[in-house]
């Protein structure tokens, strides 16, 4: 698949802008500051619902705008599709797709498909568990959407068990046990069939991560993937483990930890607080692996998620948002050999010569909200 | 900011459900343009609504007398009750006319995050309703969210002993729906609630 036309209304910095583009590469360049990173931002929220960048959503909308919209066609499977977005912080966004307005934003997960490359993906190796937890969520979002239903319940529950558990923390102790054991069921349901999808996708994750990575850092040691549960001692977890037999893990440790849970009113078990880990060689990346090899471990990762999505026929588009400024001159060609037959490659860059000659394709030059497209260095083939 | 008794209207509306403050200040000024006999006959609704209507002593419905209309009903099944959160649920389970039995109006569904535990709601008066064994079926019917299905769970929890007939309304396919149009989540629902068909 591929975005032939993005247009942007009161997103972060731009009033207005409308970009045609082509399958192939396309390189956005531009000095910092002056709006690259916000286009391939929107056409990652399009199919995230989220920034890479941000959490909340009022940064998107420009400043003094009440909401923001991008609008995007996409070319899927020989169709052309519309898609919508309108962000409105406070309230709740609305999503179309060719003009008929979806019962919620969260039907849009699926349609476009992203797989981002940028320099805040550093975290994923040296950051906390969340931000590698959201990896896995996206990617298993993007792949089966039905599980962000999934993952909301389990939050809401999440929300609920954890002030019941506050609520009995403040009266010490004068608490329905029955109504805990309600939101243990609950949990447990929601919480086994996410890490159940979780495990299944580390499983995919395996080979595709250890042979992106050897091909990136032919001389360093092996990079291998692991699921530590915080519901059980078992590590790394064996994916061929059944939801039921998650289930009963999860729910036998939710009552080890119950006179902790209650003394603190937090949930202490359950898949919000497990994690992905990380090893190269024999240590964990986290700590031990060097500024470059971190770099080829989050590059691998990245690679990884394209070759499964790819795997389920159409193309993701692919963006890599400022990620050579922050590479040596090897693993720049490295990963742009391996990019370069996607379908459609988004790259920014704020120096034009940080990017391999193997990535020539569309030019466009951003500066001070303007997006233009540069003619002399446009493609012969068109 | 409008002066004084204006925005003091305009405040009380906008506490209203559903009512932001554009809404609230469009429907006073509507107030204001209108008959002054109209307006006195909704301030006079309003203060009779709220001197005559009260709750009904068994199911907790709202009702104009002591008991409500139906429990006043010497027709209906005394051995069966559904289960409900609002009285406005009530209504909406009579119009389908599927249901002969009395009703117990819980006021709500169990949500730690608002403080809302069973003792806030009329668990304690269905218990008692239960007690003397004249009521064989439980059928719940709280709404089909989070909150609503762990109210259901923790009801049948509660019952479990008292060895009635428990069940919680089904969730599925709307009636004249496209199974196409259906959500995964309404569809796997769906599936996992199928009946045999009998011929």
């Amino acid at each position: 698949m591929y975005v032939a036309a993005l247009e942007l209304v009161d997103f972060r910095s731009y009033s207005h802008v409308q970009i045609d583009l082509r399958p192939g590469v396309s390189v956005l360049v531009g000095r910092n500051g002056q709006g690259k990173t916000n286009v391939v931002e929107a056409i990652g929220y399009l199919a995230t619902l989220g920034s890479h960048r941000v959490a909340a959503d009022q940064p998107l909308v420009r400043h003094e705008a009440e909401r923001s919209v991008i609008r995007a066609a996409v070319e899927r499977e020989g169709r052309r599709l519309l898609l919508e977005i309108e962000i409105v912080p406070g309230k709740s966004n609305r999503a179309r797709i060719n003009k008929s307005q979806l019962p919620r934003p969260r039907e849009l997960l699926g349609v476009l498909r992203t797989v981002m490359f940028a320099p805040e993906d550093l975290t994923l190796v040296r950051g906390d568990p969340d931000s590698r937890r959201g990896f896995l969520d996206e990617l298993m979002m993007l792949r089966t959407p039905r599980l962000a239903g999934v993952k909301a319940d389990y939050e809401r529950t999440l929300k609920q068990r954890n002030a019941l558990l506050k609520s009995a923390a403040a009266t010490r102790g004068s608490f329905d046990v029955t109504t805990l054991a309600v939101w243990n069921d609950h949990l447990v349901q929601l919480g086994s069939e996410l890490v159940h999808e979780r495990l299944m996708l580390v499983s995919d994750l395996c080979a595709p991560v250890r042979q992106a990575y050897a091909d990136l850092a032919p001389a360093s040691g092996e990079a291998e993937l692991g699921y530590k549960a915080s519901w059980t001692n078992a590590a790394p977890l064996a994916d061929q483990l059944s939801r039921d037999q998650i289930a009963a893990e999860f729910r036998e440790s939710l009552a080890r930890v119950e006179r902790d849970e209650l003394q603190r009113g937090v949930t202490l078990a359950g898949p919000h607080r497990d994690d992905l880990l990380l090893r190269l060689g024999d240590h964990p990346a986290k700590g031990y692996a060097s500024h470059g090899e971190s770099w080829s471990m989050v590059l691998a990762l990245r690679l990884a998620s394209f070759a499964l999505l790819r795997m389920d026929g159409d193309d993701p588009v692919l963006i890599l948002d400022d990620v050579f400024a922050e590479l040596d001159s090897t693993r720049r060609e490295r990963l742009a050999e391996m990019v370069v037959d996607a379908e459609q490659v988004l790259v920014t860059a704020a120096v034009a010569d940080d990017i391999p000659a193997t990535l020539s394709g569309d030019r466009f030059t951003v500066e001070a909200g303007q997006v233009l497209s540069d003619p002399a260095a446009d493609r012969g083939d068109a | 900011m409008y002066e004084g008794i204006v925005q003091d209207l305009i405040d009380e509306l906008g506490r209203l459900p559903g009512v932001g403050p554009k809404s609230a200040q469009r429907i006073a000024f509507h107030l204001l343009a209108a008959e002054p006999s109209d307006v006195l006959r909704l301030a006079e609704i309003l203060r009779e609504v709220k001197a005559k209507v009260r709750f009904c002593r068994i199911c907790g419905n709202v009702a104009e007398s002591e008991e409500c209309r139906v429990c006043l009903d010497t027709r209906r099944d005394l051995t069966v009750i559904c289960v409900v959160e609002e009285p406005k649920d009530v209504v909406a389970v009579e119009r389908t006319r599927e249901f002969r039995g009395r009703y117990h109006v819980l006021g709500g569904a169990i949500s730690p995050i608002e403080g809302i535990g069973p003792d806030d709601l009329r668990v304690k008066e269905l218990m008692t309703r239960l007690a003397d064994g004249t009521v064989t079926e439980l059928i719940l019917a709280t709404d089909p969210n989070l909150e609503g299905e762990a109210t259901a769970t923790y009801l049948a929890r509660l019952v479990k002993p008292m060895g009635l007939t428990v069940s919680r309304l089904a969730s599925g396919l709307p009636v004249g729906g496209d199974l196409e149009y259906a959500d995964e989540i309404t569809l796997g629902r769906a599936f996992e609630g199928r009946r045999s068909l009998e011929v």
